[in-house]
């Protein structure tokens, strides 16, 4: 599966094309499959996301997953800092990034 | 230390309101990324994995208690109340809100600091020696130099679109605390015949290609060092690598040229400069030096150290240095608690370390190129004080200079160009070696990691380096021994083959074994290695 992804303009934080909007939560996103870049390209035009780009992802039990490790960690947040990641709460929810 | 005028306060606060505007801009749509990203980027604000990165430039590392307790300020009220202190002797904030941009430099320049110049290819924050002005082995404070040469190089018309980035450090020791034959040009104060000038040496760095800079000039007089700077520049803004990217730095200039065409280049340009009168008068000069003069200092202060408590005299014999006034000392925070991120400070360890300086260290601070903080100017019979507050905050580690005091790049876990993680490996290695005994049995041992090729770790200039690599994905971390950014500058040699996250730190205590069964009395590692080679180290790590 393709994933669209940026970073949002207000904030930087990186953020997932959900099909409709866009989504702080990788298990929002959807597969773009061959409309990755026409996406995109409207995305650009509408300027609320940063530098878009399509990846390459993985369907899971558990939603979507980004193929690579950058995009992983981009996913969740740093691994060193568990309590600044999207999950906090949750110890075990970095499993499936490295 | 320096004070703005009027022209670097009006300098700063347009700059602010300049970017200020362009923000509103952006958010409003008005401008694309694309004709953005320049303008951020000269304001220090880079786009990086997670969010905004903000890059505040710490001239030479210097800053008082109202600026530190600024950049907690910042932490606290738009980051995730933490900072990293950079091997740039900078701070960088890792979330920081585009909206809130312009109210954070608005904050910084309320204490005459900003982020002008902390990315692009410009001249960038100036660096020195760390202990500069207290350094009990230098001849003269660096750091009036270092501020002309920030005064000269902020805004400057010529250079500010250089062929790529540029680096420059000032020290005024032979001992070099500072790295500075790892810079663009690194500047030395020197004496000679009673009169001190300026040995330029020019071209060296790290990254893709690293190069130890060759001396230039052996000996520049001081009323003509920016003259000197100015040709140097001008002979690599003329004729350095637009073209590409990864041959543009000024090292690969020298490197192509020869040093001594360089030399001959520089020369002929520096008689034209001179006749263009930018060197400051006396005046200037003497007004700027003034405000380096040092701090009253007793000299008459008690010498001794009560060492009773055991805790206290080991962090005493580690991490803290000799000062050039009797009865002081200088102190030296180590932000390398075991398993924690180098350089990394919450906003409370930052306030507290600002408090610090304020009440015992005639209210300055130093950041430090190896990520810690120093406090440059302390009573020996305060020091116990001192050491207990930092004790209950967690920043009384005694490893400066030992193989836990690490250097790490933010790696992949927030870095955009980064291919591994280098926090990680730091935190193992800290963690493997946390015994202090076992540290001190091993020594001087600097050790330094890089997530990518670019260096910002440092690890060519470890006693053992790591360079994390990207290999199909999977995060890999070549061993580098042998290399120093010291006065001893020497560059790293890769052993072989690369290692994953716990190899590498199996790796490392092999190396570590070998060179205890191989040294001779007080070799450090890197002598040891420097004495016996390559050969044994890397039959201690693959058989």
């Amino acid at each position: 599966m393709k994933l669209l992804t940026g970073n949002d303009l207000k904030t930087g934080f990186v953020t997932w094309w959900t099909g409709a909007d866009w989504s702080l939560h990788i298990e929002d996103a959807a597969d773009v499959g061959e409309q990755g870049e026409a996406i995109l390209a409207a995305e650009e035009g509408a300027r609320r996301v940063n530098a878009p780009y399509i990846i390459a992802g993985e369907a899971t039990a558990d939603g979507p997953r980004p193929a690579h490790i950058k995009d992983r960690i981009r996913a969740l947040g740093p691994t060193v800092r568990p309590d600044l990641t999207l999950k906090p709460a949750d110890p075990a929810a970095g499993d499936w990034v490295i | 230390m320096y004070k703005y005028d009027e022209y670097d306060q009006q300098m700063v606060d347009a700059r602010v309101a300049e970017f200020s505007d362009q923000v509103r801009r952006r958010l409003a749509g008005e401008i694309t990324e694309d004709q953005f990203k320049p303008l951020r980027l000269m304001n220090g604000l880079y786009l990086q994995l997670h969010a905004y990165m903000l890059r505040v430039a710490v001239p030479y590392g210097t800053l008082d208690s109202r600026q530190m307790r600024m950049l907690a300020h910042i932490a606290r009220k738009y980051d995730r109340d933490y900072g990293h202190f950079t091997t740039r002797q900078n701070i960088q904030y890792n979330w920081i809100k585009l909206e809130d941009a312009p109210a954070i430099l608005a904050d910084l320049a309320s204490v005459e600091m900003h982020a002008i110049q902390t990315s692009g290819n410009c001249i960038r924050n100036i660096s020195s020696d760390q202990w500069a002005g207290a350094a009990a082995d230098e001849i003269t404070d660096p750091r009036p130099w270092a501020e002309l040469l920030r005064q000269w190089s902020s805004f400057h018309p010529e250079f500010s679109y250089l062929p790529r980035k540029f680096k420059i450090a000032v020290i005024a020791a032979n001992e070099d605390r500072a790295a500075m034959r790892l810079h663009d040009i690194g500047i030395q104060i020197v004496e000679k015949d009673g009169q001190h000038g300026a040995a330029f040496y020019v071209g060296g760095g790290m990254g893709r290609t690293p190069m130890i800079a060759p001396l230039i000039k052996d000996f520049v007089p001081l009323d003509d060092m920016l003259s000197y700077a100015e040709a140097c520049l001008r002979v690599y803004n003329r004729y350095g690598r637009r073209d590409n990217i990864y041959k543009a730095r000024i090292k690969i200039l020298i490197h192509e040229l020869g040093a001594d065409e360089y030399r001959r280049q520089v020369e002929e340009e520096f008689k034209h400069v001179k006749s263009l009168g930018i060197d400051p008068p006396k005046a200037e000069f003497d007004r700027i030096a003034a405000q380096f003069a040092p701090p009253a200092l007793d000299a008459s202060a008690p010498d001794a150290i009560d060492r009773s408590d055991p805790d206290f005299a080991v962090w005493v014999d580690q991490n803290v240095a000799k000062h050039k006034v009797s009865g002081h000392a200088i102190v030296n925070i180590s932000l390398k608690p075991v398993g924690g991120i180098p350089g990394d400070a919450s906003s409370a360890q930052i306030d507290l370390m600002a408090d610090l300086a304020e009440q015992y260290s005639h209210d300055e601070l130093r950041v430090t190129h190896a990520q810690n903080i120093v406090l440059p100017h302390v009573r020996k019979a305060d020091l116990y004080a001192i050491w207990q507050a930092l004790d209950a905050a967690g920043l009384a580690t005694p490893n400066l200079d030992l193989i836990s005091d690490i250097i790490a790049c933010p790696g992949l876990d927030y870095c955009s160009l980064a291919n591994a993680r280098s926090i990680p490996v730091a935190q193992k290695i800290a963690t493997r070696f946390s015994d202090l005994g076992r540290q001190k049995e091993l020594g001087e041992l600097k050790l330094k990691i890089s997530g990518c090729i670019n260096a910002c770790g440092h690890h060519h200039a470890g006693h053992i380096g790591i360079l994390g690599v990207d290999r199909k994905g999977i995060e890999n971390y070549q061993l580098l021994l042998g290399g120093s950014g010291a006065e001893d500058v020497s560059l790293g040699t890769i052993t072989g083959p690369g290692f994953d996250e716990d190899g590498i730190v199996d790796a490392i205590e092999r190396v570590t074994d070998k060179y205890l069964a191989e040294r001779t009395e007080g070799e450090r590692f890197v002598d040891t290695f420097r004495r016996v080679g390559m050969a044994p180290f890397k039959e201690a790590i693959y058989g």
